[in-house]
């Protein structure tokens, strides 16, 4: 048992969680904890330039490593800036661990200065959060809120520290004694349920496997024993937007992604699937569309780590609860002791069914020697990277579509999107903790010049830092997804979607010591792509897009999978009032 | 319907007992939800109704475990079969939630409220007002010339007929708590 003053407490229980990097931003509520950082070398500190900046880059490092990210902020405005990204990393199940100072205890509650109800403001965000009122207190709590962050389904958790209680001297628990027993999710699959799923493998037709961002956060074991399942069925597998990379783009059996911009097989597949098995996701409604219409002839398995996301939505009638690689390995055994058999004539023909569907190119543009296609850019950025240690990164709207239909994703933990909230701005943050994470990798983000400019200041993090990252912006001065909608459902009334008075991204990159390169002609954009990957340091590419390129195959809001529009049919009125009133 | 002892992290309510299909009828249901007696956590469970919608008819809470500082939290909820089972899902993965407990399926239980009425009046309407009390087995707490206060307990059914009974006596005020609730037998 150890003496020592709260602020060296949170510096010691980081070192002893393993931590080797926080993302965060001083203030007077924790200048105790960064005197301590101050003091010691094992820890690294990545100053960002925003609150929300620190959350998402810890996002991306949580992500891209399987490891949890770390924040520390100050309080009031601190706290507050951090809220989009916590409910980001909630809403996407990433495991986080902020810490935010507090006014000192015998002040709280008397409007002091920078004082806000942090632990009220992020209840219904966090996993779970605490405030610290006794110094010796604090060691257990970092404790437990690494183990509630990482536990069954992860996501992020909150310590708020009043400045007294960092000051104070207290004894330090280490980790091993923190107690943690009683929040203990469930991991292992009921056997007869298993056994369920066994069954129902061995009798289908028309099989889908439809796996979500559960299987990447089950570990790289997880997305190991998928490819096993799957190549071993010869089943066809698609995946949700999180879900990318858990099987690889070029394995035989992927159907690419599904969803609201998902490719027509996979949405055709799902729709005339016999038996759905769901691994890790959520039946979220970018991905159902209508409920009522939704994969109607299948029996629905659904393999997840969270009671309560069996049956929210959809009705399933083979529920297993535990941990997506724990459940897969156990699938897997029991069917290969059972023979490994399928109806491999019947598997045959529905894979003749999805070629068929597959024959509509669906991802088929119209191409222009004038202009650069937003689908040709990430095409062409493709091409120059594939095969290299690549890590993607993206913000939200058109292009985060484009990129997950263009970019082959081979791998897990190599996709970093904001998926559930869908927050523009995530991208250059999150590709900043990417890098920190893997010093010698390419990380990229694919940005829209909207969603970029939302946490534009971060490129003065990756600048101090020396951090590569390349910032992939497909510039159609609109805020294209928003403009997309209001050609199809609002009459071509485009309601404030310019990005009106643009910066100059090249001169806006060098002003950050960062190179920049603008490219609005198809011919040199190789040659540009090529520029901005030699580049040793970060780069803004300014890839200046055909404005009004329309993101397809869609499934409008409201509508079932089998009514998708294609990118050359008449889109006008194709969504009727009922689908507007959706989001 | 199996008895069910919810813990943390399981779904043998919602993935495993699920009835058969996902049924629109409203259906009233008595929880008991225990859980660690630390601050802020009354607020967690009330955010998690109304940040998704479901409905609270009543609720009381107080610590019943003083030694594992545990508290009892009893819900009285209404909704679809489906929204009753989303609601123990989700208060059973709070971190600070151990046991979460459906009074409605798990077997017979007993459920009582209790309830403090003020009747002021003279004369006729306040003999008949005691008499009333006596039906009830209310019990008078005070008492002045001119005014009652009667305490009585007992279902929310049997509260309300009182109500009902006693307001033209003269009823001034009322006070009433959220259900008390325990399944029957060892
Ligand atoms: C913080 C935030 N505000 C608003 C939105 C709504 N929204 C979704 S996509 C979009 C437009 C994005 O434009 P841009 O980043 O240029 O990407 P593009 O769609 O043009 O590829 C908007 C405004 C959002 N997702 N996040």
């Amino acid at each position: 048992m150890r003496e020592m003053t709260g602020a060296k407490m949170v510096v010691q229980a980081l070192r002893d969680q393993g931590v080797e990097v926080v993302f965060g931003y001083p203030g007077g509520a924790v200048l105790p904890i960064y005197d301590e950082l101050f003091l010691q070398n094992d820890i690294r500190h990545i100053l960002v330039r925003h609150e929300q900046g620190a959350v998402h880059a810890a996002e991306g490092y949580a992500r891209s490593t399987g490891r949890p990210g770390v924040v520390l902020v100050t309080s009031g405005p601190g706290a507050t800036n951090a809220v989009t990204g916590i409910v980001d990393a909630l809403m996407d199940s990433i495991p986080i661990v902020v810490l935010t100072g507090q006014v000192p205890t015998f002040m709280v509650g008397t409007d002091a200065f920078q004082e806000a109800d942090t632990v009220g403001i992020t209840r219904p965000c966090t996993k779970h959060n605490w405030l610290v009122r006794d110094t010796d207190r604090l060691a257990e709590t970092i404790h437990q809120a690494f183990h509630v962050a990482v536990s069954g389904r992860p996501g992020p958790v909150l310590v708020d520290i009043p400045k007294d209680v960092q000051f104070a001297t207290g004894t330090y628990l280490p980790p091993a004694r923190a107690r943690t027993d009683h929040y203990r999710p469930r991991t292992e699959g009921d056997p007869a349920q298993i056994l369920r799923l066994v069954e129902a493998i061995e009798e289908a037709e028309r099989p889908v496997f439809y796996t979500g961002g559960g299987v990447i956060n089950a570990g790289p074991e997880a997305s190991r024993l998928l490819r096993a399942l799957v190549d071993a069925t010869g089943f066809p597998v698609t995946s949700t937007l999180m879900g990318l990379g858990a099987y690889p783009a070029s394995g035989r059996h992927w159907l690419g992604m599904l969803g609201m911009h998902g490719l027509y097989e996979a949405n055709l597949a799902m729709h005339g699937a016999d038996l759905m098995i769901n691994v890790g996701a959520r039946f979220d409604d970018r991905i159902t569309g209508r409920i009522k219409d939704f994969s109607p002839g299948s029996r629905k398995a659904h393999i997840d780590i969270d009671p309560s996301s069996i049956n929210k939505v959809i009705r399933t009638d083979i529920p297993i609860l535990g941990d997506a690689g724990r459940v897969l390995a156990e699938v897997l055994r029991i069917w290969s002791e059972r023979g490994a058999r399928t109806r491999r004539e019947a598997v045959a023909a529905w894979w003749d069914e999805i070629g068929r569907w597959r024959r509509v190119d669906c991802l088929a543009y119209r191409a222009s020697a004038t202009t650069i296609k937003p689908q040709f850019a990430l095409q062409r950025l493709e091409a120059a990277t594939r095969g290299m240690d690549r890590y993607l990164t993206t913000d939200v709207g058109q292009h985060q579509m484009w990129a997950a239909q263009f970019l082959g994703l081979e791998a897990p933990n190599r996709w970093m999107t904001s998926g559930g909230l869908g927050t523009m701005g995530y991208g250059l943050p999150a590709s900043i903790g990417v890098q920190v994470a893997h010093p010698e990798a390419l990380v990229i983000n694919v940005s829209g010049d909207a969603s970029w400019l939302m946490n534009v200041q971060e490129m003065g993090t990756a600048a101090q830092f020396r951090l590569p990252v390349k910032q992939f912006i497909l510039n159609n001065e609109r805020l294209g997804m928003v403009r997309q909608w209001q050609q199809l459902l609002h009459g071509e009334r485009y309601s404030q979607s310019w990005s009106e008075s643009l910066p100059d991204f090249v001169r806006l990159a060098e002003s950050f010591g960062a190179r920049g390169i603008r490219c609005d002609n198809p011919a040199e954009l190789d040659g540009a792509i090529a520029a901005m990957l030699a580049h040793p340091g970060p780069v803004v590419f300014d890839c200046v897009v055909e404005k009004h390129e329309n993101c397809f195959p869609m499934i409008p809001s409201g509508k079932p999978h089998n009514e998708m529009l294609l990118g050359e049919a008449r889109t006008e009125g194709a969504i009727g009032a009922a689908g507007a009133v959706l989001v | 319907m199996s008895p069910l002892k919810i813990e943390q992290g399981t779904s043998r309510h919602s993935a495993y007992d699920l009835r058969a299909s996902f049924a629109e009828i409203q259906e009233s249901h008595t929880l008991a939800v225990i859980v660690d007696n630390e601050p802020g956590v009354l607020a967690r469970v009330i955010g998690l109704f109304s940040g998704r919608g479901y409905n609270i008819e009543s609720l009381t809470v107080a610590e019943t475990d003083h030694a594992g500082h545990r508290s009892r939290i009893t819900i009285v909820t209404t909704g679809t079969p489906q929204v009753i089972e989303q609601i123990k899902a989700q208060l059973g993965r709070m971190v600070p939630v151990h046991e979460v407990h459906d009074l409605t399926v798990e077997g017979p239980a007993v459920q009582r409220e209790l309830a403090l009425f003020k009747v002021v009046g003279r004369g006729e309407a306040r003999i008949e007002a005691l008499r009333l009390a006596e039906i009830f087995r209310a019990n008078v707490v005070d008492s002045t010339l001119q005014s009652f206060v009667f305490e009585i307990t007992g279902n929310s059914e049997k509260i309300d007929a009182f109500a009902e009974l006693i307001r033209p006596l003269g009823l001034k005020e009322m006070a009433r708590t959220g259900a008390a609730a325990l399944a029957r037998g060892g």
